[in-house]
């Protein structure tokens, strides 16, 4: 067991320079390491953290109504008159009736697609590729389409004898309803898509020993599919949720800042670009902005547990 | 081509030693088996050679280079994974050549050695598949031809023949052999079959609970083991170990005696508590026997029978013997005799006594 | 299955009786696919009622827009309706607008998002897990709650009306980060080890290995956040005001709706010119889309 390192002269001699501490090789590893992240990390601190926070400065500072003369310290007085304001509830009424017209209706049509695209059929690829299609149609495109549809003047809605005064788009109780209908036919495509993903991992051994043990389709679907279902529709609900919340595009292109309001269209992320776009406050566009976070903390807080439980499943 | 030192090297993981100040060199050329249970050490001693994991204390030379903070690419060594680690991506050809796209060497030579390589292991028709294309003995040829296509200094095998079936591991066994005899280059080879490391290493080197128990060439190992560790772990099956008291030239062990060929020097004058070691096979059922004990089983392998006996104290016995002599009835009490020139004596800390065999 | 095999066993004492039955048996197989298929076609009818009737009406003359009963077929194509809207509408500059800061955006997001990710992954650092949380919690925080300061900062910066406005806030994403980090994870550490010891640096391993076995996990962040920049609204319409040339397709459109307000069929002309692209991307890359929409749903 003797070492041979005395003997210098070796073969290998010029290498022994060339020694680099491990802790260097780490310190390495971690410039690397850094350099990496940094491109990213710089984005979001710029664009997603830094204006995040300032939400809550410019919260506490009211506008003045005329631009350009500077803003004052008021305090929580901002925050408390803009969440009292009927206008506030209103729009959170609007965004509550408007998330609730939505995601149920475009996840139980996405799933009763799913379902019914759930087989083998010649040509069945062709009915999936239809079923979701208009995930990709932008919210430009489907609401210039619906407007279409939706027009007072163009013959369709004449045709089937629906002609309310005033025009369904201009009329307190069916614009809040129509620009769902059209966010309902723009989500399906995302609905039908995660459904199907949801059905093909129900095991169809499942599905095989119920009906050798003699349950009807409609018992399998029910005692079983659904069941086994639970996560990917608990999914659908906060992704359906997160989505109806963003829904931005349709009502300033069908409804428009002049009417959004008298519509009852409001829905709070109109709210905030009518606050600062429209009427140049920045302080109560800040307190509707962290009102939103609030909400959609919440709603990711509910899907983070979702997520923590499958990824533990897959490390 | 290299000798490879192991100087005072110890891995410690917090609270856990996984190597424990291990001493040992590995001379150029030699393909050393390094042996034991899971959890041994054994990998992390290979890992250490290769730079994937850090000493804690001690020295390990390559060719008389200290490479402890050398990088594992400037270390000149090759190695092949368990899982074989071929990337899933690239073709065979593109696997192989993989390591040599680093070295600044031509395409064309690198091609040519590619092809050498692929030719040597057989391989010369599956170039163009993916590794999820060829077959486990085939992935597994792929995997050494990706390490002897370097030309390393030194080869590190962690378990390659491990996701092998049977049948294929006897063969590839025998190839390793032949291929590293030929290429010269200096192998360690980690496995917990002691069969492989038997049939494969010119020396091996047993580990247990991260301490080197023993180098030596398997036959020696065989013959004498260093320790009872050594002794139950070489073996199959392993020796018989019984509790006994040394005295003078014979042990006594429950239910009788065990005679020595030659007193343990030092241990001549008055009795000892050690251990007793015999292989299975340096038994015999003899109705002349000096050791007493009842039949619990036997079990015949064909050409071989082994009978497992208990005796008075509960210990175990394993007599193996030739298919063709008569098999004793179950439950049976019968008288074992033992070979006096094949009795291994280890003392109360489980260590040889010297001169106890032969 | 069974029907056919004792069709298959005319001999039999009762063949008559299971003839008819497998004959009956296959009867209903052949009643159940027809209502299959009809009520595929009814789902698909309603889906693409809506883009039918935009074609139809994209293609009738202004007087027969509201002609009644309506035209449910454009029995005289006004195709004329297409290159008015492609030249009226400027969208040839538009499409080409959205596709330069799509481009840009997507290149950026998985460049930046393959960096963090194979940092978090493979490379060992003070903070990872603490950066990590970082990268995730992004998520919980939506565009538009940062929109006042980001209008504000975009102007401060001199990229009101300018792509770099339109791009640079987008190009870093948590979700893409999450998504190849976990990709990532799926690959054996002892592939990372042997290229080690293959004399692979982290920057080869990465672009030779790394990123080639996560490809499928690169496509769907890529198709994600193509589909997310094509089709984003809010960002664009506050960031590009008055400037043609740097306005996205989708702005485009609103601004054909609202100022031709009595030519439908030119607005909805503009509509179909701005749907081909991403027909298109459906069609070729739908496996892809499919996987990045549902990375977060299904293992």
């Amino acid at each position: 067991m003797t070492v041979a390192v005395s003997a210098g002269a070796g073969r290998e001699a010029p290498a022994a320079p060339r020694h680099r501490s491990l802790r260097s090789r780490k310190k390495r590893e971690a410039a690397l390491a850094y350099l990496f992240i940094l491109p990213a990390l710089l984005i979001f601190s710029v664009f997603v953290f830094y204006p995040f926070l300032r939400n809550f400065k410019l919260a506490l500072y009211e506008n003045p109504p005329y631009p350009n003369l500077p803003s004052h310290y008021v305090g929580l007085h901002q925050a408390a008159t803009v969440l009292s304001s009927s206008a506030f509830l209103q729009s959170l009424l609007s965004t509550i009736l408007f998330v609730l017209m939505v995601v149920p209706t475009g996840l139980f049509l996405g799933l009763a697609l799913a379902v019914a695209a759930h087989r083998k059929l010649q040509g069945i690829a062709i009915y999936r590729v239809i079923f979701s299609s208009t995930v990709v149609s932008s919210v430009a495109v489907a609401a210039l389409v619906f407007g279409t549809l939706m027009n007072p003047v163009v013959g369709l809605l004449p045709w089937l004898g629906i002609n309310p005064t005033p025009s369904i788009l201009q009329n307190p109780t069916w614009a809040l309803p129509a620009v769902a209908l059209m966010t309902v036919w723009q989500f399906l495509g995302l609905s039908f898509i995660i459904m199907s993903a949801g059905l093909q991992s129900v095991p169809d051994d499942l599905l095989e020993a119920a009906r050798i043990d003699g349950a009807s389709a409609w018992t399998r679907f029910w005692r079983i599919t659904v069941p086994m279902l639970s996560p990917t529709l608990f999914f659908g609900v906060v992704v359906g949720t997160i989505y109806a919340f963003q829904s931005f595009g349709q009502i300033d292109i069908l409804i428009g800042p002049s009417n959004a309001a008298g519509v009852h269209a409001n829905v709070l992320i109109y709210y905030i670009y009518e606050s600062l776009q429209i009427d140049n406050n920045a302080g109560q566009a800040a307190v509707l902005s962290i009102v939103l976070f609030v909400i959609t903390l919440s709603l990711t807080l509910v899907q983070m547990r979702y997520l923590e439980r499958r990824v533990t499943y897959a490390r | 081509m290299a000798e490879v030192t192991f100087d005072a090297v110890t891995k410690r993981y917090g609270d856990v030693t996984a190597v424990d100040r291990l001493e040992m060199a590995i001379p150029d050329g030699e393909l050393l088996v390094l042996l034991g249970p899971s959890g041994c050490g054994k990998t992390t001693a290979l890992r250490m050679v290769a730079g994937l994991e850090e000493l804690s204390e001690g020295d390990i030379t390559i060719g008389n280079r200290v490479v402890n903070d050398v990088d594992p690419k400037e270390r000149d060594v090759a190695m092949v994974f368990q899982s074989y680690a071929l990337y899933p991506h690239l073709t065979v050809a593109k696997n192989v050549e993989f390591p040599l796209r680093q070295r600044g060497m031509d395409k064309a030579e690198r091609e040519k050695r590619v092809l050498e390589v692929a030719r040597t292991l057989g391989l010369d028709d599956l170039l163009d598949r993916k590794p999820a294309q060829l077959s486990g003995g085939q992935r597994q040829r792929v995997a050494l031809a990706r390490a002897i296509v370097r030309d390393p200094q030194v080869f590190l095998m962690d378990e390659p023949l491990s996701n092998l079936d049977a049948t294929l591991r006897v063969q590839t066994r025998a190839d390793i052999v032949a291929l590293q005899h030929r290429l010269g280059t200096t192998t360690i080879y980690v496995t917990h079959d002691q069969v492989e490391a038997m049939t494969m290493g010119n020396r091996i080197a047993v580990m247990d609970r991260g301490v080197l128990q023993q180098v030596a060439p398997p036959q020696d190992l065989y013959d004498r083991p260093a320790n009872t560790f050594v002794a139950a772990f070489l073996g199959s099956p392993g020796m018989n170990l019984l509790d006994g008291e040394l005295d003078g030239t014979s042990v006594r062990v429950a239910g009788g005696s065990i005679e020595l060929a030659e007193a343990v020097p030092g241990r001549d004058v008055g009795a000892s508590p050690v251990t007793v070691g015999v292989r299975p096979e340096h038994l015999r059922l003899d109705a002349a026997g000096t050791v007493a004990a009842t039949v619990r089983l036997v079990e015949m392998l064909g050409a071989e029978t082994h009978v497992i006996c208990r005796l008075e104290d509960g210990a175990q016995l394993v007599v193996r013997q030739e298919a063709v002599v008569e098999r004793p009835a179950l439950g049976a009490n019968v008288r074992v005799a033992v070979e006096s020139q094949s009795v291994h004596v280890f003392g109360a800390d489980g260590t040889r006594l010297e001169g106890s065999t032969r | 299955m069974h029907a056919d095999a004792t069709a298959l066993a005319p001999t039999s004492r009762h063949s008559a009786a299971t003839e008819a039955a497998s004959r009956r048996d296959r009867r209903h197989r052949r009643i159940r696919k027809v209502i299959s298929y009809l009520l595929l076609s009814v789902g698909a009818v309603v889906i693409l009622f809506p883009i039918y009737i935009a074609i139809v009406n994209s293609l009738l003359a202004p007087s027969q827009i509201a002609h009644q009963p309506p035209p449910f077929f454009p029995t005289h194509p006004m195709w004329s309706t297409y290159p008015t809207a492609w030249n009226e509408g400027h969208l040839g500059l538009y499409l080409r607008n959205s596709a330069i800061m799509t481009a840009i955006i997507v290149v950026g997001q998985v460049v930046t998002a393959i960096l963090a990710a194979y940092a978090f992954a493979f490379l060992s650092f003070p903070f990872r897990k603490t950066l990590f949380i970082v990268f995730l919690s992004t998520l919980m925080i939506p565009f538009e709650v940062t929109l006042i300061t980001n209008l504000d900062t975009v102007t401060r910066l001199g990229w009101y009306n300018t792509f770099q406005g339109l791009t640079v806030p987008f190009l870093a994403t948590g979700f893409g980060t999450f998504l190849l980090r976990q990709s990532f994870l799926q690959i054996p550490k002892d592939l990372s080890e042997a290229a080690t010891l293959d004399g692979y640096g982290h920057w080869r391993f990465m672009t030779r290995v790394a990123v080639p076995l996560a490809r499928p996990a690169v496509a769907a962040v890529a198709v994600f956040s193509f589909l997310a920049s094509w089709n984003n609204y809010l960002w664009p319409l506050v960031v590009t005001g008055d400037n043609n040339n740097v306005r996205t397709v989708q702005i485009g459109l609103k601004l054909l709706a609202n100022t031709e307000v009595q030519n439908i069929n030119v607005t909805l002309a503009g509509t179909i010119i701005a749907i081909v692209p991403l027909v298109i991307l459906l069609l070729v890359f739908q496996k892809q889309l499919v996987r990045g929409l549902t990375a977060g749903a299904v293992k």
